[in-house]
C-alpha cells in the first residue's frame, strides 16, 4: 500500500518546514519533498521604506549570516548611490567590509561544522540523540570543543569590530562604512583579544589546519559514508574573481557542469537575471532558480563551499590553497558531487578565511579615514556576496524620492532548494527502503543530509538535542498507519 | 499650557522626592528641578541649548510622561510653575510605573521597529523604555496605517514613528519665521503635516536642526543613515536620565 512519511516541523529554516517521504506499495521511496511552509514576505515589507535602511532591515532575514545580507544589500546601495558595483569603494570601507564578511564565513562555518554537524561524525548518525549533540561532544571531546568555542568567538568579535555588534550590526552604509579599525582592535586580533594566545589571528588559523586534519583522519575510517551519503551530480554555481581565484566578497558568476565544463562563463554579477531564473511550485514557499539557460529540469544548480570549490581555478591563500589542491586531486580535479564534502570544502574555507584575515590585519589601510565615496545617483541596484551557504542576490529599484519600489532576494537557502530535496531522497531511498516503521536514526539521516547544506533547517537539533519533529505515515487514501515524535 | 516661560528674581522653596530645592518664581518644576540636577523625563519638553538652536525652553506639555505629584495631585512638571512650599512627588514606583505606561503605549500606537531606525541609539522614546524596562508588550499593537512622506530633497518624515509631541510645530521655523509643521485633526486622527513647499527649501543646518530636535526617528535626514557607529550614538555611552542639563549653569541656555 502506498504510504507517505511527514516529518514535521524540520525547525529554524526561515522559520518553519517539513519533510514528506512518498513510499509505494512495497515500501520503495517514490518522491521525498522538503517543503518550506513559512512565508516571510521581506521582499514586500522593504518596499516603502528609504533605501539607506535596507542593509540594517534585511539582516533580520538570519540570525547566523546577518553579516551577509547586511554586505549583499550594502553592495547593492553603492551602485545606487554611484559607488561602484563592489570595485568602487575607497580601500578602508572595502578592507573593513572584507573583513567583516570574512569574520563572518569563518563563525559561521565553525557553528556549522563544529556544533551542529560534527556530533553526528563524532557519535554516528545513529548513536542515541542524547548523546548525539553539542554537549555530547563537550563531554567527549572537550579540547575540540573548547577550541570551537573560542573560534566562533574570535570571528563574532571580528564582526563587533567591523559592524558595531555581533549580531544585527550596522558597519556597512550606501557607499562604504562608517567606522574603520582601531589600532588596539588590530592589535587585540593579531597577539590576542584580552591578551589571551588562544583568541589570536595565528591560532585560529592553526585550529582550522586542525579541524581539516580532522576531518580527512574521519574520512579515511568512513570513507564509503561520507562518499555514498546524498551523493549526486549537479551543476554548481559561485562568485569567483575576474582571475578565477575563490573570492566570497566579490566576483563574476561562473557555473560548472558535473563534468568541470562551464556552463556560465563569467558574467557580470550585474547581469544575473541573464543567467538565472525561478521556478514556483505549490507544495513550497521556497521558490526553485535555475540556470536561465539550461532550464529548470536540467539547470538546477548547487551553491556554498562545495560548489565555491567546484567552480574556482585556485584560492588565493597558501595554506587554504594546499588544501583545496588535495581536495580537488580526490576527484581527479573533476566536480565533487558528495553531498558530506560540503563539510570538508566548508573547513578549507574556514581556513581560507583564517589567513584572510590576518592579511587584512596586517593591513594599514584599515586605520584609513576615507571612509564613504558617493558618484552619480541611479535607480537601481544590485548586489551579489558568496554567503557562508551560498551565493546570494540582493536587487532593489528605487524610485526618485529614495523609496524602494522593488526588491528582489534570492537566498543561498533558495539557491540550495532543489540539490536539498535530492539529498533528502537521496537519504530516504537509503535508509527508508523496504522498511514500515519510523526510527529516529532514519529520520535524523534525512536532516544529516539538510544538514550538510544548511544548518539553519535543524539547529535545534544539535544545540539543544531536542528538535520538535513529527513523522507521521501515510497509507494511499490518506489515513493515519504510524507516528512519532520527539522534542513536542 | 506653557509654550515658552518667563521667570522673575523671586525664590520659591519646594521639596522634590523629599530633597528641598530653590528655584525662581516663573520657573517649572521641570526647570527647577533641572537646575538642581534631579531627573524628571521628558519627551515633548525641551530645554533650550547651542547644539538645538532654540532661544528659550519649550514644553507643549502633550506627551505626558513628565507626570509628577504635587501636593498629592498628578500634575504635568513641564507645564506646572513652582509655587511656595511644593511638595513633589517624582521617582517613585507609582509614578515610574504610569511612565512606563505612557511609553508602552506610543510603542503600540505607532510603528516603531527600531532595529532598522536611524535614531536607534538616540532616540528619546527608546532610551525611555530601556529606563523603564518596558519588555513584553502589555497592550494590544494598533497597527496604524501611517504614511512616510518622502517629498522633500532633503528630509524624509515618517509618520510611522512621530509620537505627537509637537516639538516640531513649536520650534522649527524658517528665518523669517514661519512654521514648517503644523498640527492637523483631532483625537485619534491628529497628525502633523508639513509645508511641502517650504521643507523643500530648508538649509542643510535647518534640516540637522530638525532631525535633531524630533525626539524619535520621525524626522530624518535623506540618505544620512547609520553614519555613527555603535558606542559613539547619543544614548550609548550614558542611558537617558543619567545626566540632567548642567546643574552649574543654573539651567539656562548654554
Ligand atoms: S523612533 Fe525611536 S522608538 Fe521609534 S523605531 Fe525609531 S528608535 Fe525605535
Ligand atoms: S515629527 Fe517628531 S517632533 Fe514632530 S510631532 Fe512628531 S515626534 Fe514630535
Ligand atoms: S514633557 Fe511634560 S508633558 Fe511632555
Amino acid at each position: 500500500m502506498a504510504q507517505k512519511i511527514t516529518i514535521e516541523p524540520v525547525t529554524r529554516v526561515e522559520g518553519h518546514g517539513k519533510v514528506t517521504i512518498h513510499l509505494d506499495d512495497n515500501h520503495q521511496v517514490t518522491e521525498s519533498r522538503l517543503h518550506i511552509v513559512e512565508f516571510r514576505g521581506f521582499e514586500r515589507f522593504v518596499c516603502g521604506r528609504p533605501f539607506w535602511e535596507a542593509p540594517v532591515l534585511v539582516q533580520r532575514l538570519c540570525g547566523i549570516c546577518p553579516v551577509s545580507h547586511h554586505l549583499a544589500a550594502a553592495k547593492a546601495m553603492d551602485m545606487l548611490v554611484g559607488a561602484g558595483d563592489g570595485n568602487g569603494l575607497t580601500p578602508v570601507a572595502e578592507k573593513m567590509r572584507r573583513l567583516m564578511h570574512y569574520g563572518q564565513i569563518f563563525q559561521s562555518h565553525v557553528l556549522h561544522f563544529f556544533h551542529l554537524a560534527s556530533p553526528d561524525l563524532l557519535f554516528g548518525i545513529d548513536a542515541d540523540p542524547a548523546q548525539r549533540n553539542v554537549i555530547g561532544v563537550i563531554m567527549e571531546h572537550t579540547e575540540l570543543a573548547k577550541q570551537a568555542v573560542l573560534m566562533r568567538k574570535y570571528g563574532q568579535e571580528i564582526i563587533a569590530a567591523t559592524a558595531g555588534k555581533k549580531i544585527h550590526g550596522t558597519g556597512a552604509v550606501p557607499g562604504g562604512i562608517n567606522k574603520n579599525l582601531s589600532l588596539e582592535d588590530r592589535d587585540a586580533f593579531l597577539n590576542g583579544i584580552n591578551g589571551n594566545p588562544d583568541l589570536s589571528a595565528d591560532k585560529m588559523i592553526k585550529w582550522a589546519e586542525a579541524a581539516i586534519a580532522l576531518l580527512l583522519d574521519y574520512h579515511s575510517s568512513h570513507t564509503e559514508f561520507l562518499d555514498g551519503f546524498a551523493a549526486f551530480p549537479s551543476n554548481h554555481l559561485s562568485l569567483v574573481r575576474p582571475d578565477g581565484a575563490l573570492d566570497l566578497y566579490h566576483g563574476v558568476i561562473r557555473a560548472v557542469d558535473p563534468e568541470g565544463k562551464r556552463i556560465v562563463n563569467d558574467v557580470d554579477s550585474r547581469d544575473y537575471l541573464e543567467v538565472v531564473e525561478e521556478e514556483v511550485r505549490s507544495w513550497s514557499y521556497m521558490k526553485f532558480p535555475y540556470i536561465k539557460e539550461l532550464g529548470p529540469k536540467k539547470g538546477w544548480y548547487r551553491v556554498g563551499p562545495l560548489a565555491r570549490l567546484n567552480v574556482c581555478d585556485f584560492i588565493p591563500s597558501p595554506k587554504a590553497q594546499a588544501a583545496f589542491e588535495q581536495f580537488r586531486a580526490y576527484t581527479k580535479g573533476k566536480p565533487n558531487s558528495m553531498s558530506m564534502h560540503y563539510h570538508w570544502a566548508r573547513l578549507i574555507e574556514t581556513l581560507h578565511a583564517a589567513e584572510v584575515m590576518k592579511e587584512l590585519l596586517l593591513d594599514p589601510d584599515l586605520q584609513g579615514t576615507d571612509l564613504v565615496t558617493k558618484g552619480e545617483r541611479c535607480g537601481e541596484g544590485i548586489g551579489l556576496l558568496e554567503a557562508p551557504r551560498g551565493t546570494l542576490f540582493h536587487h532593489y529599484q528605487v524610485n526618485e524620492q529614495d523609496l524602494i519600489t522593488m526588491c528582489n532576494l534570492i537566498v543561498s537557502t533558495t539557491n540550495n532548494n532543489e540539490p536539498m530535496n535530492r539529498a533528502v531522497n537521496a537519504a530516504a531511498v537509503a535508509q527508508m527502503t523496504g522498511k514500515a516503521e519510523i526510527t529516529e536514526p532514519m529520520m535524523n539521516a534525512v536532516e544529516v543530509a539538510i544538514r550538510a547544506y544548511d544548518p539553519c533547517l535543524s539547529c535545534a537539533t544539535h544545540a539543544m538535542g531536542q528538535m520538535p519533529l513529527e513523522v507521521t505515515l501515510y497509507d494511499a487514501a490518506g489515513a493515519v498507519l504510524d507516528q512519532q515524535r520527539k522534542g513536542m | 499650557m506653557s509654550e515658552t516661560i518667563e521667570t522673575s528674581s523671586e525664590i520659591i522653596t519646594l521639596t522634590i522626592d523629599g530633597q528641598e530645592i530653590q528655584a525662581a518664581a516663573g520657573q517649572t518644576i521641570l526647570q527647577a528641578a533641572q537646575k538642581n540636577g534631579i531627573y524628571i523625563p521628558t519627551l515633548c519638553a525641551l530645554h533650550a541649548t547651542k547644539e538645538n538652536g532654540l532661544e528659550s525652553d519649550i514644553a507643549p506639555g502633550t506627551c505626558r510622561i513628565c507626570t509628577v505629584k504635587v501636593n498629592g495631585r498628578t500634575m504635568a512638571a513641564c507645564t506646572t510653575p513652582v509655587a511656595q512650599g511644593f511638595v513633589v512627588e517624582n521617582d517613585t514606583e507609582e509614578l515610574n510605573d504610569l511612565r512606563k505606561t505612557i511609553v508602552e503605549l506610543l510603542f503600540v500606537e505607532g510603528n516603531h521597529f527600531c532595529p532598522s531606525c536611524e535614531k536607534s541609539g538616540s532616540c528619546d522614546l527608546q532610551a525611555l523604555a530601556y529606563r523603564y524596562q518596558m519588555l513584553s508588550p502589555r497592550f494590544r499593537y494598533a497597527f496604524s496605517s501611517r504614511e512616510v512622506n518622502a517629498e522633500s530633497p532633503k528630509l524624509l518624515f515618517d509618520r510611522n514613528r512621530c509620537i505627537l509631541c509637537r516639538r516640531c510645530v513649536l520650534a522649527i521655523r524658517t528665518e523669517d519665521g514661519k512654521q514648517l509643521f503644523g498640527f492637523t485633526k483631532r483625537g485619534d486622527k491628529s497628525g502633523i503635516i508639513m509645508d511641502e513647499e517650504l521643507v523643500k527649501n530648508i538649509s542643510e543646518e535647518q534640516a540637522q536642526q530638525a532631525m535633531h530636535i524630533c525626539p524619535v526617528g520621525a524626522i530624518i535626514r535623506k540618505e544620512k543613515g547609520f553614519d555613527t557607529p555603535f558606542g559613539q550614538r547619543k544614548y550609548d555611552q550614558n542611558p537617558i536620565g543619567s545626566e540632567t542639563v548642567c546643574t552649574t549653569c543654573n539651567g539656562e541656555k548654554s
